[in-house]
């Protein structure tokens, strides 16, 4: 299949005081249609700013995107885009949320076939009896749900998260991968996402992007996920392969992200990729099965 | 629960024994006539007191207890209960109270909107903004001079519009600023309409920076109407209050004052309820 999404040479500088900033340069990446793709680097190295290129919030200083055959311009309801926080309107219902947009991309059905979709949606990530609440009502977890909802809602071209779980603590964070992964299982939606956490990557995408540090920052090396879909946890976890992959990772983050760049590794900022996920997950598992798929 | 009747206690008493106290002072300061005999045998009336001509709160009560007994009597066109006056000019606030949100909500939003609107038109109000109602009146009076026997209304009305819109215009500009530039960025990735964008996320957005205006705003409207009514001559609370001032009643002046400030804490009472229904929405 021919890529979907092409990424091409993408730049961006930012103005600063201290004159410009090429934040990232040349980056370059194709994707297939149906593909998840996540994008892993140190903080501060412009995942950020690549994805909102994509979404469209922010031009890019040269370079360009193509879409399904078509070049990108500014912002679009083709793309479903879930942020850290997922910034719902809270004047507004989980479902009013979700409608907002569902409104707007098939204005041509019925109100009724319309309530039915958002409803559809609210109801697998799990809001069926909270979708008539507002966002002060929700937990944090609930509405990160509303958000990934309205993100699939739109049925777009393409899914676009930016640290979607990052605010979450690793219990419902594991939950709420289990809730997107189930929700991509059916519609294999070609997804971009962004994350400093190795296990989510590995469990959620087919291509990692290894970024190497800012500024300058592009693509350094590409891992390839080989396990079949769809993904258990549990068995992931038992796989010697995934601890090889995580491995992979984690050595290129404490070493390559520096040296690509010419960098002495440690000079790093902001959190690293050390995560402790493993021993908390097998701990979790250990006092309930998960039984889930 | 011995706790929460004492404070219970406290919310009503304190502010009990404050009053008392204020009655007391009052009392004190104000002047009383006296009884005294002249060296020639005869009695004679003589005025005393830190401010003589200031009546008590007792000779207040005695004098104005017809106007509050009786608060929506109409004896005749001057000579009407206290609430039935403050009515009148109720009426005429609520008036002009719209007119200035009717205006000053739209402007708020055009200045909040443009940079350029902004720039143009924010020194003039900045200008604008501080001039008393007593200034604006006569302008009032000339601008709607033909007006024929609506004349004086209608400069009523502009007075209270343009003196109580202000706090409304600049409260909605701040609002819309502060829109968080995420909301704004969920229109733009939805591509919503204008319309749809202002309805669905700008208006409520702002709503409570609206709202703190309109509070605002309505006291603006009330404090202006006695200076109107002076001027105008138009039946109400701050009418009656000049009469009687020119007919030496000092009396009622104290009345109207009190229900001037009674009503008037009652209204941003009223306010800020709704403007806290409002902000809980949201
Ligand atoms: N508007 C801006 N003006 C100037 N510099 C910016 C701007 N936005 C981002 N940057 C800089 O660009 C770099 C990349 O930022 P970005 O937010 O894309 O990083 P990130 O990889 O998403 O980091 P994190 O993992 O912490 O979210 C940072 O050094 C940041 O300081
Ligand atoms: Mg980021």
């Amino acid at each position: 299949m021919s890529d979907y999404v092409e990424i091409s040479n993408l730049s961006k500088v930012f103005p600063t005081p201290k004159g410009p900033l090429r934040v990232v340069k040349d980056f370059n990446l194709r994707i297939r249609r149906g593909e998840f793709v996540s994008l892993i680097g140190h903080s501060g190295c412009g995942k950020s700013t690549v994805l909102s290129i994509l979404a469209g919030l922010s031009d890019a200083s040269s370079g360009g995107i193509i879409l399904a055959g078509k070049e990108l311009t500014g912002p679009g309801p083709d793309r479903g885009v879930v942020f850290q926080s997922p910034t719902l309107l809270p004047w507004m219902t989980a479902m009013e949320n979700v409608m907002l947009g569902v409104d707007q991309v098939f204005y041509t059905a019925s109100r009724e076939e319309r309530r039915q979709i958002a409803e559809y949606y609210l109801v697998v990530v799990g809001l069926g009896d909270a979708m008539h609440k507002r966002p002060a009502e929700l937990s944090q977890g609930m509405r990160q749900r509303v958000g990934i909802a309205r993100a699939f809602a739109l049925s777009p071209k393409m899914l676009l998260l930016d640290e979607p779980f990052g605010m979450l603590d690793s219990l419902t964070r594991f939950e709420l991968q289990q809730v997107l992964l189930d929700l991509w299982n059916r519609n294999r939606l070609t997804a971009l996402m962004v994350t400093h956490d190795v296990d989510e990557a590995l469990f959620l995408s087919d291509r990692i992007i290894m970024m190497t540090n800012g500024p300058e920052a592009e693509v350094g090396e590409i891992l390839e996920v080989p396990f079949a879909r769809p993904r258990h946890r549990k068995e992931l976890l038992e796989n010697p392969e995934y601890y090889r992959l995580r491995e992979q990772l984690i050595e290129f983050l404490n070493t390559r992200a520096y040296t690509l760049k010419g960098q002495t590794p440690g000079q790093g900022h902001g959190p690293g990729p050390g995560s402790n996920t493993i021993t908390m997950v097998k701990s979790m598992m250990a006092a309930e099965p998960v039984s889930r798929s | 629960m011995n706790k929460l009747r004492r404070i219970q206690w406290d919310a009503l008493l304190m502010p009990m024994v404050g009053v008392v106290l204020s009655l007391l002072a009052w009392q004190l300061v104000s002047g009383r006539v006296v009884q005294k005999v002249q060296p020639d045998g005869t009695m004679e009336e003589v005025k005393s007191g830190l401010v003589q001509d200031l009546p008590g709160p007792i000779q207040t009560w005695e004098k104005t207890s017809k106007y509050i007994v009786e608060p929506f009597a109409k004896r005749e066109e001057l000579d009407q209960g206290i609430l039935r006056f403050t009515w009148y000019s109720l009426v005429i606030v609520a008036k002009g109270y719209a007119i200035a949100l009717l205006l000053g909500t739209p402007l708020g939003f055009l200045l909040g909107l443009s940079k350029n609107f902004s720039k143009m038109f924010d020194p003039i109000i900045q200008v604008l903004r501080p001039v008393s109602p007593l200034a604006w009146m006569p302008l009032g009076v000339v601008i709607f001079a033909n007006s024929g026997r609506s004349a004086n209304e209608l400069a009523a009305l502009f007075t209270i519009a343009v003196c109580a819109m202000w706090p409304t215009v600049l409260n909605t500009a701040v609002g819309v600023r502060a829109i968080p530039q995420d909301y704004l960025n969920i229109a733009r990735v939805l591509k919503l309409s204008r319309t749809k964008t202002l309805f669905k996320i700008m208006i409520p957005a702002t709503l409570p920076y609206m709202f703190t205006g309109y509070r605002l705003s309505l006291g603006i409207a009330w404090l202006v109407i006695v200076a109107v009514e002076m001027l105008t001559g138009r039946i109400g609370i701050g009418n009656f209050l000049w009469n009687e001032y020119n007919n030496g009643l000092y009396t009622s002046i104290v009345l109207c004052i009190l229900t001037i400030g009674l009503v008037g804490f009652l209204l941003d009472r009223a306010m800020s309820l709704l403007e806290r229904r409002f902000k809980s929405a949201i």
